[in-house]
């Protein structure tokens, strides 16, 4: 498979589980386990563009797809802002104390990739509803809403970066 | 957590995934977004030892327009089914409750074929299905054949498939009645309901009042008798055998489908207009 733009290839198990390849296989580490049972949300991956919790995916079934991570996303932002920055949902995470402990970080972040590129311009409530499954127990969710809502309006302004993103729509 | 150990193989072909099964009995499943089977083999409440992954079988996920009916290829995601243009205008009620699902990582992974196929009376769209009388249609080594939702869900876990044959297509009939409305409640936003109800029309099914899901048949009659929509509410727990667990007793759950059955037709009559 393909993470964050590079070729992984590994002989493991049939029941290892993407979660497990992710951080033991090409270790990754960004990407936390939490509850382990498809509710929290830490495991966040982006799979071919799309969230998904990766403690519920076959590391078989991502066989010949794309895996983006909080490592790759921050890599990606790098090279699509050309100045080594974090991608703007990172940036807007820590300008709006979007959290706390840190640990559902990478799982929101990633959440909130694939919900602007799936909705560039959403209300607060489709925010709130388009996050509703991943957990925090620091912040009250608050400054993660403000956080993902700033994104957006950055992001709107950046032509290049829309394009970007409309162009990965189209392409799926 | 990690499953027990299993066989994965993937299926090129729908011949190819049917002769995987025959081969293997009733030791193989198939694997389509896994959102389902994954957590039970996590917990050890399921230990195939084959899995057969259907996703290379692209061409089982599309949704068509066929004259009467919409048909739906079995491995359509929820995702794609919430999203879909044709049924936000055909059939509303499952696309809004498609979009109930769990959440939005589970719904780019959890297909139709895979929720129905599993037969859990806490998921939202057999009710729905069950509400739409849908038909199902599957393939097995003797060709194709089509059940009626009626006949499809026949316990907990439990359905009309035999054990070599795949769900291929469901095929909803395009409402005569236009109100629709799906109502659950639940304690988080991801959980499976404790107790929901669709309505399409005049049909009334609920999610979690049984081992199967069930249309509400005192709902129904009241109804047909010229009921009003309040009083025929209150038949909503009539002929049910809700289950007691960590999140409610059965009286509860009566309770919950009188109130839901309640909202469920309001909603649906000012749909109606």
């Amino acid at each position: 498979m393909t993470v964050n733009g590079a070729e992984v290839a590994a002989e493991v198990e049939d029941r290892t589980l993407l979660v497990h390849f992710l951080r033991e296989t090409a270790g990754l580490t960004a990407t936390n386990i939490g509850c382990d049972t498809t509710s929290c949300g830490a495991c966040t991956v982006l799979l071919d563009g799309e969230s998904v919790k990766s403690c519920t995916v076959l590391a078989a079934q991502a066989d010949g797809h794309d895996v983006v991570t909080a490592e790759g996303l921050a890599m990606k932002g790098a090279g699509e802002a050309g100045g080594g920055e974090l991608h703007p949902v990172q940036r807007a995470f820590r300008s709006e104390h979007g959290l706390q402990c840190g640990f559902c970080t990478p799982g929101m972040v990633l959440a909130s990739v694939s919900l602007l590129r799936e909705n560039p311009r959403p209300t607060e409530e489709q925010v709130r509803m388009g996050l509703e499954g991943n957990l925090c127990r620091c912040t009250g969710y608050h400054n993660i809403v403000r956080a993902v809502l700033a994104a957006a309006g950055e992001m709107a302004a950046e032509p290049a970066e829309a394009g970007a993103e409309a162009g990965a729509e189209v392409a799926r | 957590m990690i499953p027990a150990p299993f066989s994965y193989q993937r299926a090129a072909t729908v011949d190819e995934a049917l002769a995987l099964v025959s081969e293997y009995g009733d030791e193989a499943k198939f694997l389509a977004g896994g959102h389902s089977l994954l957590p039970l083999m996590k917990l050890r409440l399921a230990q195939p030892e084959v899995l057969v992954d259907l996703a290379p079988l692209r061409e089982l996920s599309y949704i068509r327009d066929a004259a009467g009916h919409i048909a739906i290829g079995a491995l359509t995601r929820h995702h794609d089914v919430q999203h879909s243009a044709l049924l936000a205008q055909a059939v509303p009620l499952l696309a809004h409750a498609a979009g109930q699902v769990g959440d939005p990582q589970i719904r780019h992974r959890g297909t139709l074929g895979g929720s129905l196929a599993h037969g859990d009376p806490a998921s939202d769209l057999p009710a729905v299905i069950l509400a739409l009388d849908a038909v199902m249609v599957a393939r097995g080594p003797a060709g194709e054949r089509e059940i009626a939702a009626a006949d499809f869900f026949q316990g907990l876990f439990e359905t009309a498939l035999e054990p070599d044959e795949l769900l291929v297509e469901v095929r909803v009939p395009k409402p005569a009645e236009a109100g629709w409305s799906f109502q659950k409640f639940t304690k988080r936003a991801i959980d499976w309901a404790i107790v929901g109800v669709a309505v399409q029309g005049s049909a009334v099914a609920l999610v979690n009042m049984a081992s199967t899901p069930v249309r509400a048949a005192g709902v129904e009659g009241a109804l047909a008798a010229g009921a009003a929509p309040r009083d025929a509410a209150a038949h909503a727990a009539d002929g049910t055998s809700p289950v007691e667990d960590i999140n409610a007793t059965p009286a509860y759950r009566e309770h919950l489908a009188r109130i839901l059955t309640g909202r469920a037709l309001a909603e649906a009559a000012g749909r109606a207009g």
